[in-house]
């Protein structure tokens, strides 16, 4: 049994890259997450920068398209509209599958959730480094298709198109669903973990915010991605046998597949945000110097959109030929899920109210995320009322939509969590004024993007567009430069970290007066987390 | 009042394309609901937390802050009155969602059918038509089908979007009150050209739709030459190459081509004649210009194309000149 | 990494209190995999259930070329086999590694029974030109329901994802048989045994369902 032997800590007690692939150690595994989903990050942004970049101008289909511009060595032989398919769908499925469903619960709750509750670590440790090997497994094989026939379904794979068409759609959804394997035993992890680790004294009604989010967020994985799993071996097979299950010519029904990728695709939105959402929470609490104002209704609105997130997927559907009822009933339960979700807003208002606030760079991402939250939580309601949607749908307005949940969301969450964990994971500081630099070109950059992209798809300018008609130029041209401020601001931020690790300040044990456990151990924290096992007498945020 | 109808007229005025149809400006005016409403929503959200973030800013470390856990009216009152709202807008989509959904008896049917990349416009008395001609003022049923993978037919101005699925039917309904040419988009990914797929909707007078039918109708009197342009528009040739410059659409460009030598891609060099424009037509991926990509993106024709259209169509490509 | 210690005669991980503890840890996280197990199977279920509404005769057409003979003998195997992998856990618990060595391998026998007339079934219907899907031989089978493969399609994934847990439970039985033989089980520790025998009793109960849904439809 190792001790906390002075000057040992998780990241030094061993050294060399096999004890780095080998570690049971939830934080090790943790940071070996972060350093692969931030490759993948850095893949799918760039692409991400390609494909604005092409629709800087509508006169592509003229000959002047970005994409047709580029050297043969890259391009290929591909004409710029499959090319553009092309990168539109590896963007997609890595920031979904590689970036946004592992990104918080598999780098930030790996590491904080035993340290949060009190524990030494998860509860199948194996399972945990099984998780990681499942995730880079997918990703080498998603990657390999890009040497193959490049995929062009975009991250959907909607049939029949997915069965027609030549890429090679069979290894990347058996990629996707390696990685969903990853997913679920990360889920499983934690729910036991959650049930059975908790250290004296802390209760489910003492577990910090983040731990519940996480909770719910798990019970969600384990219970939607089989789903996934089994809707995608079915299109493996429609592929490589033609079973017909979801061929129209051999009597199978095309839209069965959306109903059966959304009844997963639509709860993994809650898998990506949930968390998120669990991240603000502790942020708010600690930044304010505050406790959380409504703990109970936070806790219980995190369970109350899993649950109702299983009944929602037919709103992906509104225009595919489902029947008016079923159109009706998904836009009322997904008029449900704005509940919970507009308690927790006002909850964090509520928590600012008479606090006393830092403006630190991880506090200025969790005042980001509430403002852009807000912005896509209506818009959200606006996609929920069936006409309107009609309108809207397949639209650049869904597309600002889901950026502003998932990027002004998720992402401004991800990044906030980790500048306020930063200390605690590396043992470092970083540099405030570069950190909050990066915030604000992320941020105004990020409203430069994607906001007008609601007008453009007010206007009618359909998703995944190679090209588009002249009106939409100006607002697209806009869009393509914020998408360069987001860029710089990722750099900055980028910079900030390379320089906080390598010659940092030395982080103090607690530096921004939180109060959940994970503060009260070392900086970084030994290998089994705390000296002695911590016990509870209080909820998680005492600011008396 | 005044001021919801100026905010509703700002807003959705603002953002939305021209209402061609009555079911638009119904739908603008739930939408200018939902905006104001968003807007109001956004504005105690965001500014409420900006006027907190200034107010209540960190004077010194030693800052002592209440402790308040909850309050249980508080947290009534801001999951009752979103939920009322919501079933306010829910309930006024409803009754929006039923007239969209309610087909007009006696309309005027038309089949529309998606094809990798464009709309093919079939009228009853058998004219085929790549744009959408429709008589003002009057009730129009699109029965929509496809022939490949999911398409969907979306005209903005109208605010009416529906699939186009294989192997079954789905229909829409409008009815356009003003005259004029508008944009029809294909929004379901539907591969490589699926940003091409742009139909015109064109809203005459019952007068003008009437003579045009006829028209229409009348093509097959038409020399060769001008029935293969006709098919080129109606068989989406023209949605992947130029036929009045050189440059490259999708695939290679047909001006001027014709008696010229083809270099294909395994090297060999054949002639651009009708034999070559035909088998290029019926079997895509037979002979491939060089610097396109093998697979070939386009669709076969076999067995969909008469004689008389493949000869139509190659006389029209020798004289693209 | 992960340091353990000997608490009861069972190796403990350091995050566990107890050898309880770790116990029941294992197990509600081979129940949760079990869920996903179910969910899974449960979307082709559903999935057939839908096509079934669509195609009634259809389903019942394609019931008639399956020999209901055979699926009930491979439904008895299964029923006893789950009986004899509740032995081998059972004789565990009594310190009786022995007894509980031959009931794994009779489990591991009938398992090999299961896939053996499974075998033979398959075969047969190959030899038919039944497959599944487009790949249905329309000469030789000449179905009434043009769309025949589309049911196949369905008793092919179906019986054959299940055959493949089949065999994945073969193998996990067998290499909980060896750890059997070494000794590594004893009445305070057999974590191992129960899970592959819940897996083993899920994948039987998941039979149960499959055998009346695909030969007795008709």
């Amino acid at each position: 049994m190792s001790h906390a032997v002075a000057g040992k800590n998780y990241l030094n007690e061993s050294s060399g890259l096999w004890s780095w692939l080998t570690t049971l150690d939830h934080k090790r595994i943790g940071i070996m997450y972060f350093v692969s989903v931030m490759f993948f990050f850095l893949i799918g942004g760039i692409m991400a920068l390609l494909l604005r970049l092409e629709l800087f101008s509508s006169n592509a289909q003229e000959g002047i398209s970005f994409l047709s511009s580029l050297p043969n060595v890259i391009k290929g032989d591909a004409n710029p509209a499959d090319l553009y398919n092309r990168i539109m769908t590896y963007h997609g499925a890595i920031m979904v599958f590689m970036v946004i469903v592992p990104g918080i619960p598999a780098i930030l709750g790996n590491f904080f959730l035993p340290l949060q509750i009190g524990a030494k670590d998860v509860a199948f440790p194996r399972l945990n480094l099984l998780s990681w090997y499942c995730l880079m497994a997918g990703a080498i094989m998603a990657f390999a298709t890009l040497f193959l026939n490049k995929v062009d379904t975009g991250w959907t794979f909607y049939t029949p198109y997915s069965i027609r068409t030549g890429a090679s759609v069979v290894l990347m959804v058996l990629a996707v669903f390696i990685m969903g394997m990853s997913s679920i035993l990360t889920g499983l992890n934690f729910i036991v973990t959650v049930h059975k680790l908790r250290c004296p004294g802390m209760t489910m009604y003492r577990i910090p915010l983040f731990v519940w989010a996480l909770y719910s967020t798990a019970i969600i994985q384990v219970l939607a991605t089989p789903i996934l799993a089994i809707t995608l071996l079915l299109l493996a097979m429609e592929r490589v046998f033609g079973i017909g299950i979801f061929d129209p010519k051999l009597g199978g029904d095309p839209v069965l597949f959306q109903h059966f990728f959304w009844f997963y695709s639509h709860p993994a939105v809650y898998i990506m945000i949930l968390p998120a959402m669990g991240v603000i929470s502790e942020l708010m609490t600690t930044f304010t110097k505050k406790t959380i104002f409504g703990y109970t209704a936070i806790a219980y609105s995190s369970l109350g959109i899993a649950a109702v997130s299983f009944f929602v997927w037919g709103h992906h559907l509104f225009v595919s030929g489902q029947s008016e009822v079923a159109g009706i009933v998904f836009s009322f339960l997904t008029m449900l899920v704005g509940v919970p979700t507009a308690i927790k807003m006002f909850n964090w208002l509520a928590t600012m109210y008479r606090g006393s606030i830092e403006f630190t760079a991880p506090m200025l991402y969790a005042l980001g995320f509430l403002f852009l939250f807000a912005i896509g939580g209506v818009t959200g309601i606006m996609l929920a009322v069936v006409p309107v949607d009609v309108h809207f749908h397949d639209t650049y307005f869904v597309v600002a939509h889901f950026h502003y949940v998932m990027v002004g969301g998720t992402l401004m969450s991800i990044m906030g969590g980790f500048y306020y964990w930063f200390p605690k994971m590396f043992g470092k500081m970083y540099n405030m004024t570069m950190a909050i630099w990066s915030w604000v070109f992320i941020f105004i950059g990020f409203n430069v993007t994607f906001f007008p992209q609601f007008i453009l798809g007010a206007k009618g300018m359909p998703r995944r567009y190679f090209d588009y008609i002249p009106e939409y130029e100006q607002l697209n041209r806009i869009s393509t430069i914020g998408s360069w401020l987001i860029a710089t601001g990722f750099v900055i931020g980028l910079i900030a970290m390379i320089r906080a690790i390598t010659k940092g300040e030395k982080a103090p044990d607690n530096p921004w007066g939180g109060k959940t456990l994970e503060w009260t151990t070392s900086t970084p924290p030994p290998h089994d987390n705390f000296t002695n096992e911590p016990t509870v007498t209080a909820g998680p945020y005492e600011y008396k | 009042m005044a001021l919801w109808m100026f905010l509703n007229q700002a807003l959705a005025g603002a953002f939305m394309p021209e209402q061609g149809t009555q079911i638009a400006k119904e739908v603008d005016n739930l939408y200018g609901f939902l905006l104001v409403v968003s807007f109001i929503s956004c504005a105690i959200l965001i500014g409420g937390m900006i006027y907190f973030a200034i107010k209540y800013k960190r004077k010194s470390q030693s800052d002592k802050t209440p402790y308040i856990t909850h309050d249980t009216r508080l947290e009534i009152l801001w999951s009752v009155i979103p939920l009322i709202i919501f079933l306010v807008v829910f309930a006024w989509g409803w009754t929006i969602y039923h007239d969209m959904r309610a087909m007009p008896e006696n309309a005027l049917e038309i089949h529309v059918t998606g094809k990798q990349w464009a709309w093919t416009v079939e009228y009853k008395n058998g004219v085929k038509s790549t744009d959408l001609v429709v008589p003002v003022n009057k009730d129009i049923k699109i029965i929509l089908a496809s022939e490949d993978v999911i398409h969907s037919f979306y005209v903005p101005s109208f605010r009416i979007k529906q699939d186009a699925v294989p192997g079954r039917y789905t229909t829409l309904w409008f009815r356009a009150e003003k005259m004029g040419e508008f944009y029809a988009f294909c929004t379901e990914f539907c591969g490589t050209n699926h940003s091409g797929m742009v139909a015109r909707v064109k809203v005459v007078t019952q007068e003008e739709f009437d003579k045009w039918l006829v028209d229409e109708s009348e093509i097959g009197l038409l020399p060769l030459a001008q029935r293969g342009a006709k098919y080129f528009q109606t068989r989406a040739c023209a949605s992947c190459h130029n036929v009045d410059n050189a440059a490259v659409k999708v695939g290679p460009s047909l001006f001027k081509k014709f008696g010229t030598e083809g270099v294909f891609g395994d090297g060999s060099v054949s002639k651009f004649d009708e034999n070559y424009v035909r088998q290029s037509i019926l079997e895509p991926q037979a002979k491939i210009v060089k610097g396109f990509p093998k697979p070939s993106p386009m669709p076969s024709y076999q067995g969909q194309l008469s004689e008389s259209e493949l000869s139509a169509l190659i006389e029209y490509i020798k004289g693209l000149k | 990494m992960s340091t353990s210690r000997i608490v009861n005669g069972v190796e403990v991980a350091t995050h566990y209190k107890d050898d309880t503890h770790q116990y029941l840890s294992n197990k509600e996280g081979i129940w949760l995999f079990m869920a996903t197990e179910i969910l899974m199977f449960g979307g082709l279920f559903i999935g057939y259930i839908i096509y079934h509404t669509m195609y009634p005769e259809m389903f019942a057409e394609g019931a008639k070329y399956l020999d209901w003979k055979l699926g009930f003998v491979n439904t008895l195997v299964l029923i006893f086999s789950s009986f004899t992998m509740a032995l081998g856990i059972y004789f565990n618990q009594k310190n009786q590694p022995k007894k509980a060595v031959m009931a794994l391998g009779a489990t591991v026998l009938c398992g090999a029974i299961f896939m053996v007339i499974k075998y033979f079934e398959y075969t047969h219907k190959f030899h038919l030109g039944i497959y599944p899907g487009q790949m249905l031989n329309l000469e030789m089978v000449k179905p009434v329901h043009q769309n025949l493969g589309l049911y196949f399609g369905f008793y092919f994934c179906m019986s054959g994802l299940h055959g493949l847990h089949v065999l994945i439970g073969m193998c996990l039985i067998t290499w909980v048989m060896i750890r059997n033989i070494r000794g590594d089980f004893h009445s305070n520790y057999y974590t191992p045994i129960e899970g592959v025998g819940i897996f083993w009793h899920i994948i039987d109960l998941i039979w149960i369902f499959l055998f009346p849904l695909l030969y007795l439809v008709g």
